[in-house]
């Protein structure tokens, strides 16, 4: 019996996909986000109103991901964006070829601003690295507060925590301060932000969070 | 939840580097998975049994090494293992503390027979 040593990522595939995409992405001064979550917690609503609130010129484009339906595609069109449904037909989460195959029928430098609207899952995504420059995880309060210890890879991962629903929250039994401390312990300095899509409330904080991202992403390649 | 994913990856890497050497038999592949990587090595386990049931790599051995979260303290530079999230330095119980290993995902062997 002989031993050969492989010593090689299982994903090193994708991690090749994802460095070029961070690549080309930096080329061009993209933006681009992932947005990850449970299905349900409001990650469509909250780029629904993400995009309502954008002016027209603003170059921004969605991809957005589910197992099946165009659903969440026809949702965010409607705001006038270029936007693009990936159907993974049962696969529970984006990888970077998807992400790739997709980039081919958009020009990269129409855009400024690339939101990918992840697989409604806490686990998968968070293997996958899709050349994103950001991770954002959003936890609804009418989830549990122990999410963050739950699932602990994806909330170390990601850069900003969205509590979001957060006009339930007189109505649930969520516990705010506990589930801030949560996310606090598994990702030390975390940034977190509270919305409610529906009224409007924490949109402006999560708007100025994106200004400030772009203003780093514009900063860097100016200095390039 | 893709677990047959992965277990698919590892078996098209391990038998690609049994193409290159020609005439060698697959025997076992070792893996290493972190516990933050999100895969549940039962699930894996099935996976490969299922990819596996009534093909030639039918008796091929799995082996998976669960990798525990290391930390390094970024004042007393102590290193330990914590639980899945993250936890003051037990030394000098400062907060600084930073992820070392735990999100492991490879391939790190496989075992073939010589022709």
């Amino acid at each position: 019996m002989t031993v050969i040593p492989m010593e090689r990522k299982v994903l090193s595939e994708n991690q090749r996909i994802a460095i070029s995409l961070r690549k080309r992405f930096a080329e061009k001064g993209i933006l681009c986000l992932n947005l990850i979550s449970s299905p349900g917690s409001g990650k469509t609503m909250l780029l629904e109103k993400t995009l309502a609130g954008l002016p027209p010129e603003e170059r921004v484009a969605v991809l957005t991901g589910d197992l099946q339906t165009e659903n969440d595609a026809k949702r965010l069109a409607q705001y006038g964006f270029p936007v693009q449904q990936i159907t993974t037909g049962g696969v529970c989460h984006l990888d970077g070829s998807m992400v790739e195959r997709s980039l081919e029928r958009w020009s990269l430098d129409d855009i400024d601003l690339l939101i990918i609207e992840n697989v409604g899952n806490l686990v998968c995504p968070s293997s996958y690295d899709l050349g994103e420059e950001a991770k954002i995880v959003l936890l609804s309060v009418t989830e549990g507060e122990d999410k963050p210890l739950k699932y602990p890879s994806i909330f170390a991962k990601s850069e900003l925590l969205i509590l979001t629903k957060m006009d339930l929250l007189p109505y649930v039994p969520f516990n705010l301060e506990q589930a801030r401390a949560n996310a606090q312990s598994v990702h030390p300095g975390m940034e977190m932000i509270e919305v409610s899509a529906m009224t409007g409330a924490g949109m402006d904080a999560w708007r100025e969070w994106l200004v400030r991202r772009r203003e780093l992403i514009l900063s860097r390649s100016t200095r390039a | 939840m893709h677990e047959i994913g992965i277990a698919n990856s590892v078996l098209d890497a391990s038998v690609a580097e049994c193409a290159r050497r020609s005439g060698v038999k697959l025997t076992r592949i070792g893996v290493r998975i972190g516990v933050l990587a999100g895969v549940d090595i039962e699930a894996l386990r099935f996976a490969f049994e299922a990819l596996t049931k009534d093909t030639e790599l039918e008796q091929v051995g799995i082996e998976i090494q669960s990798c525990p979260r290391r930390n390094r303290c970024l004042d007393c530079e102590e290193e330990f293992v914590s639980e899945l999230y993250t936890e003051p330095c037990p030394k000098c119980a400062s907060e600084h503390v930073i992820l070392t290993g735990g999100e492991e995902l490879d391939l790190a062997f496989i075992e073939v027979e010589e022709p």
